[in-house]
């Protein structure tokens, strides 16, 4: 059976970090399911952190560097995304858009995403519904239906008698992104495109 | 293989001294830098086409045909030609007339450009640039190839019995090079019509080149031309030289640093690493230079940038005379000697340049 390719972005800035927390439980959630339909998976992870000064300067001088560039097409490559960012002034941190500005557009299109977000307070989960779910919509990216926010003191408590608590969410949430995943054909091989000229020029009618 | 320059045209403030040059002074400069090239034996003299402050050269045909008439030997080109916001009509007569005035030396290099507000102001729309780059040259295409043309296409007023004149000198149009970093349909559009390929090579890793370059040769051959390696190909690279590297690099840094485009992001050392530019002595150049041809194959044109970022006018002069003193000659050698039988030297040449170099 084919190995499916899972990668995980975190836009978590601390070491010990709970955005790479969550995107590492987001991930092993993903996996054991995968890996209870007998599917071989490969996980990674890619930390924001250690490209940030990449990602500036790809701003400025307009092409990334090869660690960057390695970064960028471990995602656009990936059979899902699991994409997990801190919440710094109401939205998602600006390294982590600043990540997704430097994907073509089109590369993530159909691709399974899960989001998730961590933040101080619970007072800004939708976060994930105004912010995050927009931009993956314009990168018509498949994003799963749950996604997970993390807030400090979801660390330390359970569930209650109205809501999940933090583990049964990010279960649920990767099976569901895991289904999403193996349910998606196999991607084609991204050979060089070429339009032939007698098309490009039929296409304005010219011939 | 052809070597020269090619210039952005920009005005940009020296950072050493805080000056910046006048209009005046830097289409004057130009001119010089022109001349200059030609004096120390270099072949080809590019110029930008831009329409917006801080560049100069909007009126490239202007700017060329003075050159042409101060110089002999020197091809006069362009880096390039907006074939998606210029009327093709315009291009066909302007550049048929630089050709006659400058007995044949001309070719040009057609790219899109990339100021977004540049499509608007020519009534264009930037979402079509590359229908806009494919539809004009088969119009400029045909302009200079039948006498009497009928036209219509999609984004130019049709043309019923339309003679461009004048005609292309003794019937031979100029040769065309297609420049683009990274999008494949203008390597298809060169190979297609068996024009040349350029490769900007200056802002982005030698990859993109490489697959561009790579994907031209092969559909060159795929529409009949020639094989693979008799493909047309040329390359920008940005060099500063000097007799010892460690001056050139000390030199040479507060420029980068403030260089529009690039500076105030990687250092000189991270930016040579991982584009063509070059920093140091002739030796460092020749041996950089030569190594483009490990992933493009043997090449026709090369063509350096040496004017951009602020440099004085002096220390551009300088560049040129260690250039056509020192580098350029062991790279005319050391090309050749590697250049298989078969494969053309240079771009085709104008019958009328190739007489007058025979009887020279």
């Amino acid at each position: 059976m084919q190995t499916l390719k899972l990668v995980a972005v975190s836009a978590g800035l601390s070491a010990p970090s709970s955005t790479r927390l969550l995107a590492d439980r987001l991930l092993q959630a993903a996996r054991y399911r995968l890996a209870e339909q007998e599917y071989a998976v490969d996980v990674e992870v890619v930390e924001l952190r250690d490209l940030a000064v990449d990602i500036a300067k790809n701003f400025v001088t307009g092409f990334p560097s090869a660690a960057l560039e390695e970064a960028v097409e471990k995602v656009t490559s990936a059979d899902g995304v699991i994409a997990v960012t801190p919440v710094f002034t109401a939205s998602y941190s600006g390294l982590f858009k600043s990540f997704f500005d430097l994907v073509d557009p089109s590369a993530l299109t159909g691709t399974p995403v899960l989001i998730g977000a961590t933040g101080g307070t619970a007072r800004h989960s939708l976060v994930l519904d105004h912010a995050l779910r927009p931009l993956f919509a314009y990168l018509r990216a498949s994003v799963s239906p749950t996604a997970v926010y993390a807030a400090s003191e979801d660390w330390g408590s359970g569930g209650d008698e109205y809501t999940e608590g933090l583990p049964a969410r990010i279960t649920r949430a990767g099976n569901e992104f895991a289904d999403t995943v193996a349910a998606r054909p196999a991607r084609r091989t991204d050979d060089e495109e070429i339009v032939p000229f007698e098309k490009q020029l039929a296409d304005l009618r010219l011939d | 293989m052809q070597f020269g320059i090619f210039t952005v045209g920009d005005v940009t403030t020296d950072p050493t001294t805080g000056r910046t040059p006048t209009e005046h002074e830097r289409i004057k400069n130009t001119v010089a830098i022109a001349l200059k090239a030609e004096e120390v034996g270099l072949d080809v003299f590019a110029t930008g086409e831009h329409h917006n402050p801080p560049f100069v050269p909007s009126s490239p045909t202007t700017l060329l045909g003075h050159i042409a008439a101060r110089t002999e030997n020197l091809i006069l080109s362009t880096s390039t030609t907006l074939i998606t916001t210029n009327d093709p009509v315009k291009i066909a007569e302007d550049y048929a007339t630089l050709q006659h005035l400058a007995d044949g030396r001309v070719d040009l290099m057609m790219g899109r450009g990339n100021t977004g507000p540049v499509y608007p102001w020519f009534g264009q729309d930037i979402r079509q640039g590359i229908p806009l780059a494919i539809e004009n040259y088969a119009l400029l295409h045909k302009l200079w190839r039948e006498d009497v043309v009928d036209w219509e296409g999609k984004f130019r007023s049709a043309l019923q019995g339309f003679t461009s004149t004048p005609r292309p000198l003794d019937g031979v149009p100029p040769f065309v090079w297609h420049g683009s970093i990274r999008s494949p349909e203008i390597a298809e559009q060169a190979a297609y019509y068996g024009d040349g390929f350029f490769a900007n090579h200056i802002f982005w890793p030698k990859q993109h080149t490489e697959k561009m370059v790579r994907l031209y040769r092969q559909r060159y051959a795929h529409y009949g031309h020639g094989t693979p390696e008799q493909a047309i190909v040329g390359l920008g690279g940005q060099v500063f030289v000097r007799k010892n590297s460690q001056d050139a690099v000390r030199e040479f840094r507060p420029y980068f640093d403030n260089a529009p485009v690039y500076g105030h992001g990687p250092s000189l050392e991270e930016f040579t690493r991982e584009t063509p530019l070059t920093v140091g002595s002739p030796q460092e150049i020749i041996e950089r230079t030569l190594s483009f041809r490990d992933y493009v194959g043997d090449y026709q044109r090369q063509l350096f940038l040496v004017d951009h970022a602020g440099l004085p006018l002096k220390t551009v002069l300088e560049q040129l005379d260690i250039l056509g003193e020192e580098v350029v000659p062991v790279l005319r050698k050391e090309f050749a000697n590697l250049r298989p039988a078969g494969v053309p030297e240079t771009a085709p040449l104008h019958p009328a340049v190739t007489r007058t170099t025979q009887e020279v």
